[in-house]
């Protein structure tokens, strides 16, 4: 019994940060540009044509502007997710002076990786394998350990800081450099297409006239660690229950992101009166965001303010549920929180409280929270650390 | 009608893989989803896919479906008057 | 393997509550095989033919089986010579831990097939929604009523260190009682699943070295 309650005791103990965050999107390839960007109400999401047989929205990074960023930092080969990961990761990996040794860690998180890759017959290059994109973003910095790939639908980015958490607590490492990235290609979007998921506007979340997604691309990376020196939050609690209900259609009680919010307050020791925001899935699907309205509403999140970044970036996959937590964490630092970009009329059966304007709010917690198909979701609660930025 | 309804017997067992279900099982009038040959969401998808593909019928509205793939009676009669392959 | 695993391993070890492995199952070149006797055995077939033959041989009577991909399929019938009799009511606290070296790519190619001629272009959402490596988790989950946590990871190789630390944390947590440990790997017809349960019932020690000798057998 003393034995079992010292191991609980020793992975309780250990706090465990974010202290650096980058991300490569449309809105721009910093934090600040992207956070400006969205702080003024303008959207990444614009017309395309090409990829579908008719023109569509979707939120595509320039690639021009892709292009001179990279030539910056190398001259070598790389796919353009790799670039755009490998400009996500780059300036905390030479900033936060964190050595590539044995207990740092590289995970990466991404749905369909190198997808742009995949040959119409012929083997496969080695880069449309995960581990082989991973390796490729792994060499380029010098990393020493295997790196870890998670590929767990549109939870992947934020389920990689709850691994990460756990990794550490655990002492296998103290320091776990995330990327996740993920492309606007044909690949998906005819599939989403196929699903009669995506909508023929910019994608409207809780909307009443909402009718399916925007899809987006974007890079986003973090340093999770367990010094605390330049910390900007802590994670303090997390939790991943499936739906045991569908493959693609949500539960219609939301039993499983329930149940994850459940978890990770519980694990932070906050009651529902200490969330001071939710960063949201908010796909804009007529049950997605109905789900989530149900599930918060389970939970007494009514008259939490939230928000979908996904009216600025699109549905980014394995970029979203990361990209969506370092502009969340922006909030956080500047007790700010932002418009609900595309919500206009209340569309979802039970209330939650969208914010429909910038504001000032003081936010000490706030929760990140996924769903995804296979009916994954995952919901991180962070805490505001004195250290800010 | 008849090899209409007999043809899309066929091609539902094989299209949406309903691999313990034989043509004599479903009748002309059952339910399709629901109750009757439990089909679900993805199904209905499917189903949309094939009116496309071997009848060159484009739903101009995906929410039509439910009428359209009430049973195979109504799917035959919806076939037949909007067929372009 | 890797020092601060050996490491951490030996401390964690001395310290802390042991974990078993309490049953496992193998599913290669058209053998299936529980707690290293064979229970099923189809060779020279495709997968296809010998997934519908090992399903009819299980008697599991669960018709969306014929709606799975190639690895859906693979991985439901070995997650059900393990969790087969268990209750389907809710209760069932085991949590899925999977990996592979091909993701979804075997589905993935047949979508991509779909929609690479653009003359006969009918992308079809039935395949698409299985071109993502968790899906297979998550029909495990849905047939078992299993409200836990399901992860999938992507590794080069078989990798034993990672199922084994990252189930002991998952136990040491209290995030489920038991953990469905799946290496489930599928590519144009070259498959191998490996599946094992670990929790702290007694058995074989929940350690690297096991777990690889059990994965050779």
């Amino acid at each position: 019994m003393e034995k079992k309650s010292r191991i609980r005791k020793i992975m309780e103990l250990k706090n465990v940060y974010i202290t650096h965050t980058n991300c490569i999107t449309p809105l721009g390839f910093d934090v600040a540009a992207n956070v400006q960007a969205i702080a003024e109400g303008n959207t990444g999401i614009t017309q395309q044509s090409g990829m579908l047989p008719e023109p569509f929205y979707a939120g595509v990074i320039d690639n021009d502007a892709l292009t001179t960023a990279f030539a910056a930092i190398s001259d070598k080969k790389y796919t353009r997710l790799e670039k755009m990961m490998l400009l996500a990761l780059q300036p905390m990996v030479q900033k936060s002076g964190v050595q590539l040794d044995s207990k740092t860690a590289l995970l990466l998180s991404t749905t369909k990786g190198n997808i742009t890759s995949l040959p119409n017959e012929g083997n496969l290059p080695d880069e449309v394998y995960l581990q082989g994109l991973a390796k490729n973003i792994a060499g380029f910095f010098g990393f020493t350990t295997m790196p870890i790939v998670v590929s767990n639908a549109c939870v992947s980015g934020i389920m990689a800081v709850s691994v990460a958490k756990r990794l550490i607590q655990s002492g296998l490492y103290d320091n776990v450099f995330i990327v996740a990235g993920d492309e606007v290609s044909e690949f998906v979007l005819s599939g989403f297409n196929s699903f009669q998921a995506m909508s023929s506007v910019p994608c409207k979340p809780y909307s009443a006239d909402r009718s399916g997604v925007t899809l987006g691309e974007a890079a986003a990376a973090v340093l999770v660690t367990k010094d605390s020196a330049k910390a900007k939050a802590k994670i303090t609690g997390d939790g991943s229950i499936n739906d045991a209900n569908h493959i693609s259609g949500p539960s219609r009680t939301g039993e499983g992101l329930f149940r994850s919010i459940e978890i990770a307050m519980k694990e932070s020791g906050v009651g529902r009166e200490k969330i001071d925001y939710i960063s949201t899935h908010g796909t804009a699907t007529p049950f997605n965001d109905e789900m989530e309205a149900i599930a918060f509403n389970r939970l007494g999140l009514e008259n939490v303010p939230v928000n979908s970044f996904k009216g600025y970036y699109g549905h980014t996959l394995g970029a979203s549920g990361l990209l969506e937590t370092v502009i969340a964490l922006e909030s956080m630092a500047q007790n700010k929180v932002f418009t609900s970009l595309g919500y206009d009329e209340p569309g979802v059966s039970q209330p939650i409280n969208v914010i429909t304007k910038n504001e000032d709010r003081q936010i000490n917690y706030f929760l990140k929270t996924a769903s995804g198909f296979g009916g994954c979701n995952t919901a991180v609660v962070f805490e505001k650390t004195g250290n800010g930025r | 009608m008849e090899a209409l309804k007999q043809e899309l017997k066929e091609k539902i067992i094989n299209v949406l893989n309903l691999e313990d279900i034989a043509v004599e099982d479903v009748n002309d009038n059952d339910a399709l989803f629901g109750d009757g040959l439990g089909l679900d969401s993805i199904d209905a998808l499917e189903l949309i896919v094939m009116l496309d593909k071997d009848y060159g019928i484009k739903l101009a509205d995906p929410k039509e479906g439910k009428a359209i793939f009430q049973s195979i009676e109504t799917m035959a009669k919806y076939i037949s008057e909007n067929r372009t392959k | 393997m890797g020092a601060a695993t050996q490491q951490w391993y030996l401390k964690k070890q001395a310290m802390a509550d042991k974990h078993f492995i309490t049953d496992y199952c193998t599913i290669e070149k058209g053998r299936i095989k529980r707690n290293g006797q064979e229970v099923f055995a189809a060779s020279d077939t495709s997968f296809a033919d010998f997934a519908k033959q090992a399903y009819k041989h299980a008697e599991t009577e669960y018709s969306k089986f014929f709606k799975m991909d190639n690895l859906s399929k693979l991985s439901f019938l070995a997650a059900d010579l393990l969790l087969k009799g268990q209750p389907l009511d809710g209760s069932n606290n085991t949590a899925l831990l999977f990996a592979n070296i091909s993701s979804s790519l075997d589905t993935d190619v047949k979508f991509n097939d779909s929609i690479s001629d653009k003359d006969n272009y009918f992308p079809s959402p039935a395949v698409f929604v299985y071109t993502l490596p968790n899906i297979c988790m998550g029909e495990i989950s849905i047939r078992y009523k299993l409200y836990t946590e399901n992860s999938f990871f992507i590794f080069e190789a078989f990798n034993p260190e990672f199922f084994a630390n990252y189930a002991a944390i998952l136990l040491d947590t209290s995030r489920a009682d038991k953990v469905l440990c799946g290496w489930v790997e599928f590519f144009k017809d070259d498959y191998k699943a490996f599946m094992y349960l670990v929790s702290k019932e007694s058995g074989t020690d929940n350690t690297i070295e096991n777990i690889q000798l059990l994965y050779n057998s």
